[in-house]
């Protein structure tokens, strides 16, 4: 079922055109490289594919559906609306397929403990999973606003057996919790594998993620082509880094009637300045070890975000959607906090699907969009995680719980 | 490697003039604009005073190689409100003080990313730097600002590690001049010193592959017993936690200034102190 080549590989550096790269202290270069190494020996060997896919299978749940959300379709009004399930894997979102992909290459590389940033907690969660399961020991740098609004997750982790790190530098939000991970692993590469969770970081880090989620994209077309007779019209994904997006864009990249969209965080709107919308609104810039599309002032100083979704809230894009962008492959769409809440709500009220805050902006988007297209078009949105996670700040927002902050 | 014939630049001057007294350089390191700009202005003149060579740190919203010492001097520095033309103009300042300081610009890739290499190397050479480090610019990406820094004839201080493979040395070695810099342990800015055996092997092995170039140690240098000991081996003790340090323990110029001097004579002895 699954394409294995690489296709639109970096190049040898990790360039996504002028892009990408690996902007990284000298003590992370060797590390890395050894990663790379690890991960294009891997690849080529049948043993890794066979036990990661009997894992995405037996343990993940893969394949997950690809839903034909026809109450949603006919609240909207037009084009047809499909959902890729992601939030039907184990641990409710699409980051364990990253996580065990990762986790087996640590693995293979004989490291003993991994780490992880997370903002929304789910890559935590699922890096916290796949350590439980492999035996390693496991810490997780998570912002302390994040860890506030994503307490569930938080506790979650701790279950699994993580120690979880409160990040107070800078924002205390996701792009603190990288630069925290980070400077522990400068300190412990000897033994520790850094698992990243999107599809950004130095080379080799945004392809190891795109590759270990081209499986969302992968399915998903498959199964568009045998539900529907043919291939979407438009796929959706939200954007923080972009792990989902890549997951689910990337297989369609050379099918050139596909539009490829991603929903960026407008925040309190795409004017307010307070927003997390990088290719929308940023320039580019060099952070946390590649070249990409930043928020930051005149000066080079990265700007803190908001979003209402602790995932979408990043200051950088990851470097391969930056590269798609400035080619003219990706389209631009952005939604508010208000938005996501109204979409979160629409999807639960019709379909009895609560999804993730991060995945309400691609489902507001792509509603949008549908609703501008004929019915007999079909707009494939990636649903990347479950909402369970967000009950708290969705319940404040609409005025059932006491707002303590 | 062929050598260019031409005037050799400040810092090799500094480690020639070092080198004839027999001792170490000390490279002092401290955040422009920490914990503002007038503050700063004194306290960098001060250490200048101790210093061979002086590091003035540009300010970064997001210093991911540093350790909470300097990461909270970057944070006190942008909320005082420092901009890169602050760091302009104290480099400006201490130049004009001190001529025949050795002066390096250190600091992380989006500042002088955003501003453009070209005009950044321009900038910085009329305010008169030596050279540039950006610790996370390796040999790799030097494509980003190789063409510049020589275009304006500042020295590009390379960062070595006890991770850097001989590959890593060569590669880095052939990019560098005016010095390399040997981060002495696999960790952040601050953090406590490894084995002084190790670093010595380490050192010893980049030497007989630099082709000549100094090499300076840095990372975790906290007391004068390490840097006489590191000074032994070593064409320069890099010294800057230990320094921005003094900067939380006074609220007022004068003491702090005093503090510093102090720790900055100590050290600087330490660096002459080889047996």
């Amino acid at each position: 079922m699954y394409n294995l080549d690489i296709t639109h590989a970096p190049d040898e550096g990790g360039h996504f055109g002028k892009f990408g790269g690996r902007f990284a202290a000298e003590t992370l270069m060797q590390p890395l490289k050894d990663i790379e190494e690890a991960f294009y020996e891997a690849w080529a060997d049948e043993g890794f594919h066979a036990e990661r896919l009997d894992l995405l299978k037996n343990y993940v749940g893969r394949a997950t559906p690809l839903y034909h959300a026809k109450q949603l379709t006919a609240a909207v009004g037009g084009a047809q609306i499909y959902l890729k399930r992601e939030d039907l894997t184990h641990t409710g979102a699409h980051k364990i397929n990253n996580t065990i992909g990762q986790g087996l290459l640590a693995r293979r590389m004989g490291k003993k403990r991994v780490i992880a940033e997370t903002g929304a907690g789910q890559h935590g969660v699922a890096t916290a999973t796949v350590a439980a399961m492999f035996g390693m020991q496991c810490d997780i740098y998570m912002g302390r606003e994040d860890m506030a609004r994503q307490m569930p997750n938080v506790l979650r982790m701790r279950l699994l057996g993580a120690n979880v790190i409160p990040v107070d530098s800078g924002t205390a939000t996701l792009k603190d919790a990288v630069n925290e991970a980070l400077r522990n692993w400068v300190a412990t590469c000897e033994d520790t594998f850094y698992i990243f969770g999107t599809a950004a970081g130095p080379h080799p880090y945004p392809l190891l993620v795109r590759q270990f989620h081209t499986v969302i994209g992968q399915e998903a077309r498959a199964q568009c082509l045998d539900q529907a007779g043919r291939l979407p019209d438009v796929a959706v994904a939200c954007v923080g880094g972009g792990s989902n997006a890549m997951g689910l864009l990337h297989p369609f990249r050379d099918d050139a009637s596909v539009r490829l969209v991603a929903v960026e965080a407008a925040g309190y709107g795409l004017e307010s300045g307070q927003l997390a919308a990088s290719l929308a609104k940023g320039k580019a810039g060099i952070l946390h070890g590649n070249l990409t599309f930043l928020l930051e002032d005149d000066e080079g100083q990265v700007q803190g975000t908001h979003s209402i979704s602790a995932g979408l809230d990043y200051p950088g894009v990851g470097p391969e959607l930056a590269y798609m962008f400035e080619q003219g492959r990706l389209e631009l769409d952005a939604c508010t906090d208000d938005d996501a809440l109204e979409a979160l709500q629409l999807l639960t009220r019709k379909e009895g699907i609560i999804p993730a805050l991060e995945s309400s902006h691609a489902i507001a988007a792509g509603a949008r969009i549908a609703k501008s297209m004929a019915a007999d078009k079909i707009v494939l949105i990636n649903l990347s995680g479950r909402g369970d996670k967000d009950m708290n700040t969705v319940f404040k927002h609409l005025g059932w719980v006491e707002d303590a902050s | 490697m062929s050598t260019p014939i031409a005037r050799p630049s400040r810092l090799a001057a500094v480690f020639e003039r070092c080198k004839q007294e027999g001792r170490s350089a000390l490279v002092g390191y401290l955040t422009a604009g920490d914990p503002d700009v007038t503050t700063s202005e004194a306290l960098l003149l001060a250490l200048a005073e101790q210093s061979d060579i002086l590091e003035i740190g540009m300010p970064f919203s997001d210093p991911m190689a540093d350790g909470p010492v300097i990461q909270a001097a970057s944070e006190r520095a942008l909320e005082a409100g420092t901009h890169i033309a602050d760091v302009f103009a104290l480099t400006k300042t201490v130049r004009d003080a001190h001529p025949d300081l050795g002066i390096v610009l250190m600091g992380y890739a989006n500042v002088p990313y955003a501003m453009g290499f070209e005009l950044f190397s321009q900038r910085a050479k009329t305010a008169g730097a030596d050279g540039v480090l950006i610790v996370d610019i390796p040999a790799e990406e030097g494509h980003i600002c190789d063409a510049s820094l020589k275009q304006y004839g500042l020295d590009r201080i390379m960062l070595l590690s006890p991770t850097s493979t001989d590959e890593r040395i060569k590669l880095a070695c052939a990019c560098a001049s005016g010095f390399i810099y040997y981060v002495s342990l696999n960790g952040i800015t601050g953090a406590d010193m490894g084995d002084m055996q190790g670093i010595q092997d380490k050192v010893k092995h980049i030497k007989c592959i630099s082709n000549d170039l100094p090499v300076c140690v840095g990372f975790g240098v906290k007391t004068p017993v390490q840097a006489t000991q590191v000074a032994a081996f070593s064409d320069g003790v890099v010294v800057g936690s230990h320094f921005v340090g003094h900067i939380p323990q006074a609220d007022n110029k004068a003491d702090i200034c005093a503090a510093l001097s102090a720790s900055a004579a100590s050290m600087r002895k330490a660096v002459g102190a080889i047996a």
